[in-house]
């Protein structure tokens, strides 16, 4: 594939497997990923019903570590990650000056004075520099690792069971957003209960050179649970279903924490200043310009990425992801609408080429898991 | 396997001439390039289709891709089924997975498309 040979395109340590897999490779972000092996829709009711393998290493893995590393982290990202026990971990985001969201995060904390912040593949570089900058006045250290980490997530309701043999950590103990150094088929690894699918599972953070070994161990463990690996099209979907926003399509830096309907991340009520206070201050007294709401299409149509949204004639925002829901059968989308227009039960219009296709405002998500 | 009782185009349509009736698809390759195929918007009965412009669109769980007229003609019928089943495409697409027939208007055009061995030379290229 071109920009292998030549270093243009990243490659993660488990291109070899993927290809044996007959994957399908596409550039994401910069880096060669599987976008899918068997097909979306098979790959996304494995995660679904039973379990799915994901190679995720082309997240970026940002440790921040010194006797300030949180309060570094605090005046950095716009969530209270002091706040957090050891062993724990929340959602975030960095955030610029005037409130925009530059990336959403997941941070966790390792112990008392590590963390582990991880960022989109398309942010990682940007998030680095970022973090960089802004603990620079605390005593904390950045170590980007993320190209020396590899991430294989196991997410689906059977993930637990393929798991568990496999690690010496505790997993009955580990509770959702939770994470804990062991080891998984022998290799050092932290292990995260999470993921971004919508069903109970884990992130698996290791050393490159050990990525090989663990992903064939869990793959060859899952055979009889009917685990499959996943690629990055049945993540998409699966996330959507869950309704997890994704950067760079339901989030961007023209968009602030308030209008994804994400207000709850930011905690103005922290004692410490942090870039993007007095401007975020500002939009949760005000109230948010916009609505990220959760949409059924009504007619016949798929509504994607950049559709407008109208209310009789007039437009009142667009479409920022959308795709057929395979849990659901219908197809489902993510869409930023003026507030007044985004109450449950509204009836919309998404311009589709030259016509308009009804669609009904729904509660979010649109898929949540029993149990 | 390319069929060889077809016409193609370099977009990935086929089309299987009857008289002077054509119906028209899309390849096996573009099927499986394009993935699970989710919706068919197909046009109307009657409708003049003009070569090479966009007559309608298939989407599959990640794609929008535009059909394209192989010949020109009215369209005297289209695959209903597919309505409900769009994986008729991926499953079936020189069968069931059809699309519409056209009444030909000229049929020079056909002379321009490309036999079954400069199809497969096309996408043996990837």
């Amino acid at each position: 594939m071109a920009g292998v040979a030549d270093g243009s395109v990243k490659t993660t340590p488990l291109l070899t497997r993927h290809e044996a897999l007959g994957a399908r490779l596409i550039d994401f972000a910069g880096w060669l990923m599987p976008v899918q092996y068997s097909g979306i829709l098979e790959e996304h009711r494995a995660v679904r019903e039973r379990a799915g393998l994901f190679d995720l290493s082309h997240m970026g893995e940002l440790f921040v570590e010194g006797p300030d590393a949180g309060a570094a982290l605090a005046y950095a990202l716009v969530s209270d990650p002091p706040a957090l026990a050891v062993g724990r971990a929340h959602y975030s985001m960095i955030c610029a000056a005037d409130g925009g969201i530059l990336d959403d995060l997941i941070v966790y904390r390792l112990a008392d004075e590590r963390f582990l912040v991880v960022a989109n593949a398309s942010n990682a570089q940007l998030v680095s520099d970022l973090l960089a900058e802004r603990i620079g006045g605390f005593r904390a250290i950045l170590d980007d690792r993320s190209l020396a980490t590899a991430l294989v997530a196991i997410q689906g309701p059977r993930a637990k069971g393929i798991l568990a043999p496999r690690t010496d950590v505790d997993i009955d103990a580990l509770r959702y957003y939770g994470i804990a150094e062991g080891h998984v088929a022998g290799s050092a690894a932290l292990v995260a209960r999470t993921g971004y699918t919508g069903e109970d599972g884990f992130e698996l953070f290791v050393d490159n050179a050990r990525a090989g070994e663990l992903w064939d161990v869990l793959l060859e463990a899952g055979r009889a649970e009917g685990l499959a690996p996943v690629g990055l099209g049945a993540r998409d979907t699966l996330r959507l279903e869950a309704a997890m926003a994704l950067y760079g399509n339901d989030l961007d830096p023209t968009v602030s924490p308030y209008d994804a309907g994400l207000g709850r991340v930011v905690k103005l009520t922290k004692t410490a200043d942090f870039v993007g206070r007095a401007a975020l201050e500002r939009i949760a007294a005000e109230g948010p310009r916009r609505r990220l709401v959760g949409l059924i299409v009504r007619g016949r149509g798929i509504a994607r990425h950049g559709y407008p949204i109208f209310v009789a004639e007039r437009e009142t925002g667009a479409v920022t992801s959308g795709a057929p829901s395979p849990t659901l059968g219908v197809p489902i989308a993510l869409a930023y609408v003026t507030p007044g227009d985004g109450e449950p039960g509204t009836m919309l219009d998404v311009g589709i080429r030259d016509g308009r296709v009804p669609a009904e405002v729904v509660p979010l998500p649109f898929y949540r898991r029993a149990g | 396997m390319v069929p060889t009782d077809l016409h193609y185009t370099k977009d990935h349509e086929w089309v299987r001439l009857d008289g002077d009736q054509a119906t028209i698809g899309i390849t096996a390759y573009a099927a499986e390039q394009l993935g699970d195929i989710v919706f068919v918007e197909l046009p109307e009965t009657g409708r003049t289709l003009a070569q090479s412009a966009a007559f309608g669109v298939v989407e599959s769980v990640k794609a929008v891709s535009d059909l394209f007229a192989p010949v020109s003609g009215s369209v005297v019928e289209t695959n209903a089924a597919l309505a409900e089943q769009p994986e008729l495409v991926n499953s079936e697409p020189y069968g069931a997975g059809w699309m519409v027939r056209v009444s030909v208007a000229d049929p020079t055009e056909i002379d321009a498309l490309l036999d079954p061995a400069a199809y497969g030379a096309l996408i043996a290229e990837g």
